[in-house]
């Protein structure tokens, strides 16, 4: 086999890691509240400025500077629930989805404002591994590394803890909960802060490969939206299959063609898909 | 509303599409400018709430927005075909990639978000074709259309009044199309299909042909805007023609507006641009980011207060305005 293309294959597995990471906080979000956050890759976008400020201006450490980013991004997932979610809990799903869009061009044009368009990087540079003749982004087997623990922390944490069963049991009938005892209320703040956490995550992760700007959440927000459709809103495991096959088709078509027909042709395979089966891949 | 009462009408909105047309008669270059811009936004707010309102929410208008604006220019381009002929070839284009998307859709009964997210991805195709084919198209570079001295064939208008009387038509036309869809059939099936698609069903209504109908004039109509933005700017953009951003400006615009009346998307256009604009004024170039922060914060607002839109408010207020003498209401 050409060595190129098993470069293509082993790129597009550590592409994956990026969109599964990516994918794990909207979808738990779904999941939980039921809800589609437009606005989740500005969230991402926020954090990587945080990280970019702390570490570039005051010179904090990368790791404290990650650190920071996450508890912000945290915070902001709960500010996206308490502001712009709950006033509309009980309105058609489509509202929901349009009130985040709203908080998506606060976020970019506040970004706009404080940081100016330029493109901006951390000015690392991690190293490029050659393996068997194979050339694989460091950067970017540190985020496939991330994505795939974070998935078995996410797991472990709403398989055995209290409050991850109450957050599935949640999910699953939302009026019975009330009854129970559980708070829906802090249910929902909890995921938000999780889901907003693990959007902190990703921008930690994504700012080691990419400059930042104040559109960039417009270039990985789409994909991120079709991984987690794709996958079965709401549907973790799914979503994680889906990130793989999607970061193939980039990936692997990007050998063959230009990488926008590459994406094009994600963006297909997601439309012809979703007509095909509307539950997504893993759903029911 | 009655027959009478539209007739009462008539006589005043003579006279303000009078004003409207006499308007760039009286305003500099500059207001002539923002004239043309939001008469060309208010053709594809208004195409796009054509299905809004029907709660076909699409996020993928900027799709009929980039086929419509780029199909002109490339014919002209490359082969030297008119925009006259190159901007219906575009129109129908757009037309059918909507069929081609909206006919599975429908079929398959996607509604709500997965509809929002389809339409997403069918915007973000559209971009990166015309990135990709950065051959013909420039790519993100942008491309212009040729030069012409034959300025009414090639549809290159150095006068800002001769263009914005054409986009006035284009305006006038699209508005009558709201006119035909709310005054038809159609639109009692449509309103029927988005309270209860199985309900309409049930009761006789084509679903299917409906919503393709509706889909096919907005993203016709969206084609038609799209088209005249390029032939007016005469420069083309694929970031600003197609993709997520311009389509969810267009989604925003419609709402803040207000998408259930004919008017609200033109209301939509003039209020985003004139606060863009005025908020620039007002910052300078120094605050760039600055009038988006404050329109985003207002969108919000809008959706969770007043899902309406501007136009739903006001009216909302007026009727609720004449009692003004309760005396004669009987106690309750």
């Amino acid at each position: 086999m050409d060595i190129y293309l098993v470069e293509a294959i082993v790129n597009g597995l550590l592409l994956g890691g990026v969109l599964a990471l990516l994918s794990l906080g909207l979808n738990l979000i779904f999941g939980v509240i039921d809800v589609v956050w437009i606005v989740y890759a500005e969230l991402v976008m926020s954090a990587m400025y945080v990280v970019y400020w702390l570490h570039n201006y005051y010179a904090w450490p990368l790791l404290a500077a990650c650190a920071a980013a996450i508890v912000f991004a945290a915070l902001l997932g709960v500010l996206v629930h308490l502001l712009v979610i709950e006033p509309v809990l009980r309105s058609a799903p489509i509202n929901q989805l349009l009130a985040t869009g709203g908080a998506l061009f606060f976020l970019q044009s506040l970004a706009t404002l404080l940081f100016g368009t330029d493109f901006r990087n951390l000015g690392i540079r991690l190293p490029i591994i050659e393996f068997y003749g194979i050339f694989i982004s460091f950067s970017r087997l540190i985020a496939f590394g991330v994505a795939l623990i974070s998935a078995v922390v996410l797991y472990f944490f709403l398989a055995k803890t209290y409050l991850g069963t109450a957050i599935r049991a949640i999910s699953q009938d939302r009026e019975i909960m009330g009854l129970m005892g559980v708070s829906e209320r802090r249910i929902y703040l909890t995921t938000s802060a999780i889901g907003g956490g693990l959007a902190g995550l990703a921008a930690c992760l994504l700012v080691l490969q990419y400059d930042v700007h104040p559109f960039i959440g417009l270039t990985f927000g789409p994909i991120t939206f079709m991984v987690c459709v794709l996958g079965g809103l709401g549907n973790m495991i799914g979503g994680f299959i889906a990130a793989f096959i999607m970061s193939q088709i980039i990936a692997v078509g990007g050998y063959y063609m230009p990488i926008e027909m590459a994406e094009v042709l994600a963006f297909v395979f997601f439309i012809v898909l979703i007509l095909i089966r509307p539950q997504g891949i893993m759903g029911k | 509303m009655t027959e009478g009462q539209i007739n009462a009408w008539r006589i005043p909105a003579l006279v303000a599409f009078a004003l409207l047309l006499a308007a760039p008669f009286f305003l500099s270059n500059y207001y002539q400018h923002m004239a043309v811009q939001i008469v060309i936004w208010s053709v594809v707010y208004t195409a796009w709430s054509l299905m809004g309102r029907f709660r076909l929410t699409s996020l993928g208008h900027g799709a009929f927005l980039g086929v419509g604006a780029y199909v002109p220019t490339l014919l002209w381009n490359n082969f030297g075909v008119t925009p006259w002929l190159g901007i219906p070839a575009g129109m129908a284009l757009a037309v059918l990639l909507a069929m081609v998307v909206g006919y599975p859709c429908f079929r398959m009964k996607v509604v709500g978000h997965y509809f929002a997210l389809v339409t997403l991805a069918l915007g973000q195709v559209v971009l990166l074709v015309i990135v990709a084919s950065r051959e013909v198209t420039g790519g993100s570079l942008g491309m212009t259309p040729k030069a012409s001295e034959h300025a009414w064939y090639a549809l290159q208008l150095e006068d800002k009044r001769e263009f914005y009387a054409v986009v006035l038509v284009a305006w006038l036309l699209t508005l009558a199309v709201w006119r035909a869809v709310d005054r038809g059939l159609g639109r009692a099936a449509l309103e029927a299909l988005a309270e209860n698609e199985e309900a309409a069903a049930s009761i006789g209504i084509d679903v299917l042909r409906e919503k393709l109908r509706i889909t096919a004039l907005s993203a016709g109509l969206t084609a038609l805007g799209g088209a005249l933005y390029a032939q007016y700017l005469l420069y083309l953009n694929p970031e600003a023609m197609s993709g997520v951003g311009i389509s969810l400006q267009i989604v925003f615009a419609s709402i803040a507006g207000g998408m259930y009346s004919m008017l609200g998307p033109t209301v939509g256009a003039a209020f985003t641009i004139l606060l863009t604009e005025s908020l620039r004024v007002e910052f300078g170039t120094h605050f760039i980011g600055a009038a988006n922060t404050i329109y985003g914060a207002l969108l919000v607002v809008f959706i969770i207060f007043m899902p309406r839109g501007i136009v739903g408010l006001a009216s909302e207020l007026l009727r609720r305005k004449p009692p003004a003498t309760p005396a004669a209401l009987p106690a309750e």
